[in-house]
């Protein structure tokens, strides 16, 4: 009976799981680049080189946590580059130079981006309108009010915080502690809270979570808010470490270099599938990629194709692993050949003449 | 699937009968419209606990919005519920779990990339100090699981990778979760193979023993006199009668679900002129796939093919199959003579051969488009050399089909009537001259006067040569328009009727029921012999059947009944072994 329910055949696939499958291809990535560096007489790791990598992964990896639990309520967030400029700007023109006025600064800024967020989220949920042209439609606002009232530098970030962008334990940025710091609260935040759980079913399949009890606004608009303070603590990152506050940061494409990572740490696009866990391992083969380019000196347009290479052959190698939603069962599975009788060991009555024969 | 037989040897279903007790449930003239039309008319029923209740009736006789109702989906627009005494109305399925209602719909309501445990609990997680837990979760999953005797479940697995079986179990589990005293079942078995019908079965004894009650929507006979204790007939929103199990037989309640008042009459044949009338036009032989096995039969130019069965016993498959949707993977088509492999569509159209879809907005039309670029969709794709001709003659195919428009042709197919609709999808296939037209649900959702027009047309082409197979749920649109009938049962062909036989009949071989009325000869002999008889032939070439089959043009009428457990040597699954068509055919 057990067999009947249950389905057999696993393979490498389902044993590992994507995330499972995403670090093996971040071990394997950082073993056959240490290993080509070494052929052209270099060292992957050495203390700057590491360094480098951390310091990269940092930044995106504060983008590409929010950026997930926004994917996985089956939504998207275009405006985290807008909102992390916006940070920095904030954050800078707040402190002004003042160490005192730290907190405040940090408060400002990740108060505004939860605002953005929010107003992001109550769109998408109650306006219905499309997540990638409302926050497609955040990020010009907040880029018009930046282009008007920042030409240049504005503000200036204290010392004291500076060190938030350069301090490190080792060879291990305090930046990047804090990023794992969040990531592994974001973990906890999606497999321990209600919140968390119906982030899943509403991106999985809202009429299934509606039909739950679930309220299915209160998923997306918390995943949008979140997002949008994490994004602007990418931004405080990026203040710290210019010591004052740049309007144009919102040039880099940080948007989609997160969805990037998202995408290739095995989360779907479409939402309810996927986890932080997987999107920190994304964020760390870019950041081994970049790291790796830099130290072999590899013309940034070839970097460019092979990144853009590499995260959609990551989603087609994932995509393999879709199944059809539709139950439909398969009445006759043998395909070729004529399914063999299937005894049944009901109590069977005696054959009837079925109706209809002449 | 083989007959049951009146409930003489079926498991006594139950000992309780309907007058012990309080009815657990009770609805008291339960009305619904929608858009204006009624389809529930003061519909009364009761459910008592530890009892299996079915509720049976054609295709759109309101089985499916009695259920909703009650789950709180839809609301009632007249009538009362009653759970245990108490009056009640739910606005919210929500509501009416937490009353301990539960629905298992068809389709499932659950998450595929979820674990069981969490597919259970979804929406009231349990939680210890702020944080859900999940190891809680799982195990109170798997005591209901243990409960059903089914620990084969582990609540960890993703619902992904659960057989469609296990899917309907976790919807069941789900249903115990919230402490279900009421469990309705929309053609649980509908999706299963039979031996997960047994697990079903046991559940369904669990739940009993439970003292749940059971609403259970099946056409399956069998199934509904192994379990229920009384059964609920409904024919077109109405309420015909509830009775005890024990006090009617399949054949009679086949004909309390049928015989409604013949309400459109059917225009007559027409003398036929095509030069190709009588010639085989479309033959299939053996054809098989993961959904169908042993569909056999032939259409003649000048002859309508009615196509019966219950809704998912494979006819829209067939046609599928037909078309180059989702192939025959085994036996062989073939368009007048010519053995033609349809692979895809465009096959298909090339082979002469066109479907009219079921789903016309979805699939037949592209709804943001003009009457024109409609029309002329297919024969630019297909045939983009030489469409000249058929593309001038489009405007004539859509005025003979009496399309009535007020902005003409260059306006959008979104805008108009649904009839019209499918006076566009029918002239764009038209366009091609097809010799084999196939129509699947043809009329469906258009009204009277479109109907009109569109037997009128199918007469008309089928007089001018065409071959036309048409499917259809409504039961005297299929009987009134066909020349014969083919009626399929979960895949395969059930059997064969002459056109114009009764509806009784056609629902008698469609649900397996035996069927004894007029019109049709009794069985001359053991039916065991007959069901190995075709299979035990050296070719099941197309006359072998003759037993079984009245007009033996198709090769496997009778696979239906053979693959249960017919004794004997020799019995290799009757006539519908595609292997031995296989071998016979070259």
């Amino acid at each position: 009976m057990t067999r009947v329910i249950t389905s057999t055949s696993r393979g490498l696939w389902s044993r590992l799981g994507t995330t499972g499958l995403v670090y093996l291809a971040l071990v394997v990535l950082l073993a056959a680049s240490a290993v080509y560096v070494a052929t052209r007489g270099g060292n992957l790791f050495t203390t700057a080189n590491t360094v480098d990598l951390f310091t990269r992964s940092s930044l995106l990896g504060f983008l590409a946590i929010g950026q997930t639990l926004v994917i996985l309520c089956r939504s998207l967030d275009l405006s985290v580059g807008y909102v992390a400029a916006l940070s920095t700007v904030v954050a800078a023109t707040t402190m002004a130079g003042d160490p005192s006025r730290i907190l405040l600064g940090v408060g400002a800024a990740l108060g505004l981006a939860a605002l953005i967020g929010l107003a992001n989220g109550l769109v998408v949920t109650r306006l219905r309108v499309n997540p990638f042209i409302t926050t497609l439609g955040m990020g010009l606002i907040i880029k018009g009010y930046l282009d008007t009232n920042f030409q240049g530098p504005a503000g200036a970030i204290p010392a004291a915080f500076q060190t938030f962008g350069y301090t490190r334990i080792g060879v291990l940025p305090v930046s990047t502690l804090v990023m794992l710091v969040l990531a592994a609260a974001a973990v906890v935040f999606l497999h321990r809270t209600r919140t968390g759980y119906h982030m899943y079913a509403v991106g999985g399949d809202a009429e299934v979570a509606r039909l739950s009890g679930v309220r299915a606004g209160v998923p997306t608009v918390t995943a949008h808010v979140l997002c949008s303070v994490m994004a602007g603590v990418a931004g405080l990152l990026l203040a710290a470490r210019f010591g004052t506050g740049s309007a144009t940061v919102y040039g880099n494409g940080y948007e989609l270099e997160a969805i990037a990572a998202v995408v290739l740490g095995g989360t779907y696009l479409l939402g309810g599938r996927g986890g932080v866990a997987g999107t920190i391992a994304g964020v760390f083969i870019l950041a081994t990629l970049d790291t790796v380019f830099n130290v072999l000196a590899v013309d940034p347009f070839v970097k460019d194709v092979m990144r853009g290479v590499i995260v959609i052959a990551a989603v087609a190698v994932y995509a393999r692993g879709q199944h059809s939603r539709a139950a439909v069962r398969v009445r006759f599975p043998s395909g070729g050949a004529p399914p063999p009788p299937v005894p049944d060991p009901r109590p069977q009555p005696e054959p009837e003449p079925l109706g209809g024969r002449r | 699937m083989t007959a049951a037989p009146p409930s003489g040897s079926a498991p006594p279903a139950g000992p309780p009968t309907p007058e012990a007790g309080e009815p657990l449930l009770r609805m008291r003239g339960i009305a619904k419209s929608f858009l204006g039309v009624r389809v529930l008319h003061g519909i009364d029923l009761e459910l008592y606990p530890g009892q299996v209740h079915a509720l049976v009736g054609e295709n759109g006789a309101g089985k499916s919005t009695l259920m909703k109702v009650l789950a709180g989906v839809h609301r009632a627009d007249a009538g009362t519920i009653d759970l245990a005494g108490e009056r009640v109305s739910f606005e919210h399925p929500v509501q009416a779990q937490r009353a301990g209602v539960a629905t298992v719909f068809q389709e499932f309501n659950l998450l595929p990339e979820r674990t069981v445990a969490e597919n259970v609990f979804l929406g009231r997680e349990p939680r210890r100090r702020g944080l859900v837990d999940g190891r809680a979760m799982e195990r109170a999953t798997a005591e209901l699981l243990a409960e059903l005797d089914l620990e084969g479940i582990a609540p960890w697995a993703k619902v992904r990778s659960l057989s469609v079986a296990g899917q309907q179990v976790v919807e069941i589990v789900k249903a115990l979760s919230h402490d279900a005293r009421i469990i309705s079942m929309d053609e649980p078995t509908a999706a299963l193979a039979d031996h997960e019908v047994e697990v079903l079965y046991r559940i369904i004894g669990r739940l009993r023993e439970r003292g749940v009650a059971v609403l259970y929507v099946s056409h399956r006979m069998k199934e509904i006199f192994d379990l229920a204790a009384s059964i609920t007939v409904l024919k077109d929103g109405h309420l015909v009668e509830t009775v005890p199990a024990d006090d009617i037989g399949p054949a009679q309640l086949v004909r309390k679900m049928v015989g409604r008042p013949v309400s459109s009459v059917f225009p007559d044949r027409l003398e036929p002129h095509g030069d190709r009338v009588g010639e085989v036009r479309l033959s299939v032989r053996g054809g098989g796939n993961t959904q169908l096995d042993g569909i056999g039969f032939e259409v003649r130019g000048g002859e309508i093919l009615g196509l019966g069965g219950l809704q998912g016993s494979g006819r829209t498959e067939v046609a599928h199959a037909l078309f180059g949707i989702a192939r025959f993977t085994r036996g062989e088509v073939a368009v007048d003579g010519e053995r033609v492999d349809p692979r895809s569509p465009r096959r298909a159209v090339r082979a002469g051969l066109v479907l009219v879809t079921e789903d016309r907005k979805a699939q037949g039309l592209a709804l943001n488009q003009s009457i024109t670029a409609n029309g002329r969709l297919v024969l630019d794709a297909v045939l983009p050399f030489g469409s000249g001709r058929r593309v001038r003659r489009l405007p004539g195919i859509l005025s003979s089909l009496e399309l009535v428009t007020r902005g003409g042709h260059d306006q959008e197919v979104q805008y108009l009537s649904g009839g019209n609709q499918q006076k566009v999808v029918l002239a764009k296939w038209l366009a091609t001259e097809p010799g084999v037209i196939v129509l699947d649900e043809p009329t469906r959702g258009i009204d009277v006067g479109a109907k009109q027009a569109v037997y009128r047309l199918m007469r008309e082409l089928a007089a001018a040569g065409a071959a036309i197979v048409l499917i259809s749920s409504e039961l005297p649109e299929l009987i009134g328009m066909a020349d014969r009938l083919v009626v399929l049962e979960d895949g395969r062909i059930a059997g064969e009727l002459p056109g114009g036989s009764s509806e009784e009949a056609v629902m008698a071989m469609a649900t397996g029921a035996p069927y004894e009325g007029p019109g049709m000869a009794p069985p001359t002999e053991d039916p065991r012999i007959a069901a190995v008889r075709p299979g035990s032939g050296a070719d099941s070439g197309a006359d072998q059947g003759s037993a079984a089959a009245g007009r033996g043009s198709a090769p496997a009428p009778d696979s239906g009944s053979a693959p249960g457990p017919v004794p004997g040597p020799g019995h290799d699954d009757g006539s519908g072994s595609p292997a031995r068509h296989e071998e016979a055919a070259p």
